[in-house]
């Protein structure tokens, strides 16, 4: 196949460009941690909006989407536009402008951080640490499946699934090793701005080389008639407010998006990327899944363990611009895993790894005082910093990622399911934890006994309904997809609310407990 | 912002499949729903956005 050389040698080029702009940022990154993982707070809007956005440039959205879309149906599209343009933009206020504040105020990196000061818990801590990371694990195999689908489609299976799968998989860890935030952030918005002109262009092709999209419709006609009316298979109501809700809770709870609350430059760049948020999200939305809806009328068949853009594009574009497209797919998945390595390592050395090496200095420095002010949270911080080998943890953080990047490679050989049934997994086990988070963040009555009945009570269930098959016990099933045709994870969402709550309110603040951190001292510019 | 979430999805056209210019009449909907809300955000961020926050200026 002639063109085999040609689609290798363009997706090899496009990663190795990609990898060359991240050493060039990491060369004017200063070495310490604020700078590493946030880019010293100094993100404007373009770059934030864009490196928020670059992790929806997931195999979730470039691919499991448009194949969802083929297989059920347009309405994908609504559903994520909801979601992301405007449920999760409200909760980028309520939870990332806040966050941000907390995090300014007290010179916060970690969400696992955030809390454990306020609740005075090195548990809490950890175990928002550990929670965060056992759910980034799916998900950043789900960025190893697609990578390894993509290269099937495009190449028609002459490049195998586990090479592909391989191939992004030594990129992501090269990335991280060889650059912090500030070289993540500028590929994202490199990533970004390139995804979506070339999903556009990709439209525009798609619809000249088949003659208008009257065409389509008449295909979509014919093969796929349901596809016009709203809803319908597999969108029922139900569907749509269950999964709208929890990706849009699970985003923000996901390491590398909640990082991002603490790394705006100021209180302006949160307000532009809020309002020009649910524009971008339907500027990448609307034309990806459209392409996975028309190829259903335009009858392309996809293989076994394929996706469908791929092989949409090879069909009905020249090959070095399927190859571009899925190249650049591969390096925003790339730069996507990179941020979620990237923060997850932060959680694992800052909130796993330091606290079991370092003696408790929090009560010696102030972590009980109760009116911290900036200077002493800034004089603590730098102390924190310096009593641990800086050195020592930079390896380990590195170990970290590349031992991660390679456990969920070797899971995503096993390919345990669909690129959106993996990805809704995580992002439903991240959305157990938001709403702890934001009763934590709003209500000075939360404790540490509730905040951890509430994370641990929810996960519990969840993981529950992921792991155990559904059963019938007495005519009632449980474990099952749904109670009363609404998602478990709904239901995860709501117990641990209500743990939240009801066990703060029958439990008093522990004597470490910050209760005004999160409340007093906020200033913005 | 209660009726910007609620008729984020256009319930009333559930079940509805009108054709507009090649394209479902409820993804325009979607489409201009979803430029509202930019506008509404924006204006948003130049209200009321600091006083829920409790936040002191300077």
């Amino acid at each position: 196949m002639a063109d085999l050389g040609l689609q290798v040698g363009i997706v090899g080029a496009y990663l190795l460009v990609a990898l060359a702009i991240g050493v060039l940022a990491y060369r004017l990154t200063g070495r310490d941690a604020e700078d590493y993982y946030l880019a010293n707070r100094s993100i404007g809007t373009v770059v934030l909006l864009f490196t928020t956005f670059a992790t929806l440039l997931s195999a979730f959205t470039f691919f499991g989407g448009p194949n969802l879309a083929y297989g059920a149906g347009p309405e994908w599209i609504l559903v994520m536009g909801v979601m992301d343009g405007v449920i999760f933009a409200l909760l980028w206020y309520a939870v990332g402008y806040k966050q941000w504040l907390v995090g300014r105020a007290h010179g916060y990196v970690t969400l696992g951080e955030m809390l454990g000061d306020r609740f005075g818990s090195k548990a809490l801590r950890t175990v928002v640490a550990l929670v965060s990371l056992f759910w980034l694990f799916p998900y950043v195999m789900l960025q190893q499946m697609g990578a390894g689908e993509a290269l099937v489609g495009l190449t028609d299976g002459a490049i195998p699934y586990w090479a592909g799968a391989a191939l992004i998989t030594v990129f992501m860890i090269l990335y991280v090793a060889l650059a912090g935030l500030r070289g993540v952030a500028w590929t994202d918005t490199v990533q970004g701005l390139f995804m979506l002109s070339v999903v556009w262009i990709a439209v525009a092709w798609v619809l000249s080389a088949v003659g208008g999209v009257g065409v389509v419709n008449e295909g979509l006609r014919a093969s796929n008639p349901d596809f016009f009316s709203l809803g319908g298979g597999l969108y029922s109501p139900q569907f749509v407010i269950s999964s709208a809700v929890t990706i849009a809770f699970g985003v923000t709870m996901f390491p590398q998006i909640n990082q991002r609350f603490f790394v705006a430059k100021s209180d302006a760049v949160l307000k532009r990327s809020f309002a020009l948020w649910p524009v971008l999200v339907l500027l990448l939305f609307v034309p990806a899944f459209l392409l996975g809806t028309w190829a259903a009328g335009l009858g392309v068949t996809v293989p076994e363990g394929a996706n469908v853009i791929p092989v949409l594009l090879t069909e009905y574009t020249p090959a070095w611009f399927a190859a571009l497209v899925i190249a650049g797919a591969m390096a925003a998945m790339m730069s996507s895993s990179d941020s979620m390595l990237l923060s997850g390592s932060s959680y694992f050395t800052r909130d796993v790894y330091r606290p079991l090496v370092t003696a408790d200095l929090s009560g010696v420095l102030g972590g009980d005082s109760r009116s911290d002010s900036g200077a002493l949270a800034l004089v603590r911080s730098v102390l924190r910093e310096r009593t641990v080998d800086g050195d020592r943890e930079a390896q380990v953080a590195r170990a970290g990622v590349a031992l991660f990047a390679t456990l969920s490679f070797v899971a995503s050989l096993f390919r345990p399911g669909s690129l959106i049934e993996v990805g809704d997994t995580a992002f439903g086990g991240f959305a157990q934890m938001a709403l702890p988070v934001i009763v934590a963040l709003y209500w000075d009555g939360t404790t540490r006994d509730g905040m951890l009945a509430g994370v641990l009570g929810s996960q519990a269930f969840y993981l529950l309904h992921v792991f155990v098959p559904a059963q019938s016990v007495g005519g009632v099933t449980v474990f099952g997809a749904t109670y009363l045709t609404w998602d478990y994870a709904l239901w995860g969402m709501a117990l641990g609310f209500v743990l939240t709550v009801g066990v703060s309110a029958l439990t008093g603040a522990a004597p470490e407990e910050n209760a005004t951190r999160f409340t007093e001292g906020l200033r913005a510019d | 912002m209660v009726v910007l979430v609620v008729l984020a999805v256009p319930w009333f056209l559930w079940g509805d499949s009108r054709v507009v210019a090649g394209l479902p009449l409820w993804l325009w909907w979607h489409v201009g729903w979803m430029a509202l809300a930019a506008v509404v955000f924006y204006a948003f961020t130049r209200g009321p956005w600091e006083r829920l926050m409790g936040v002191t200026r300077g």
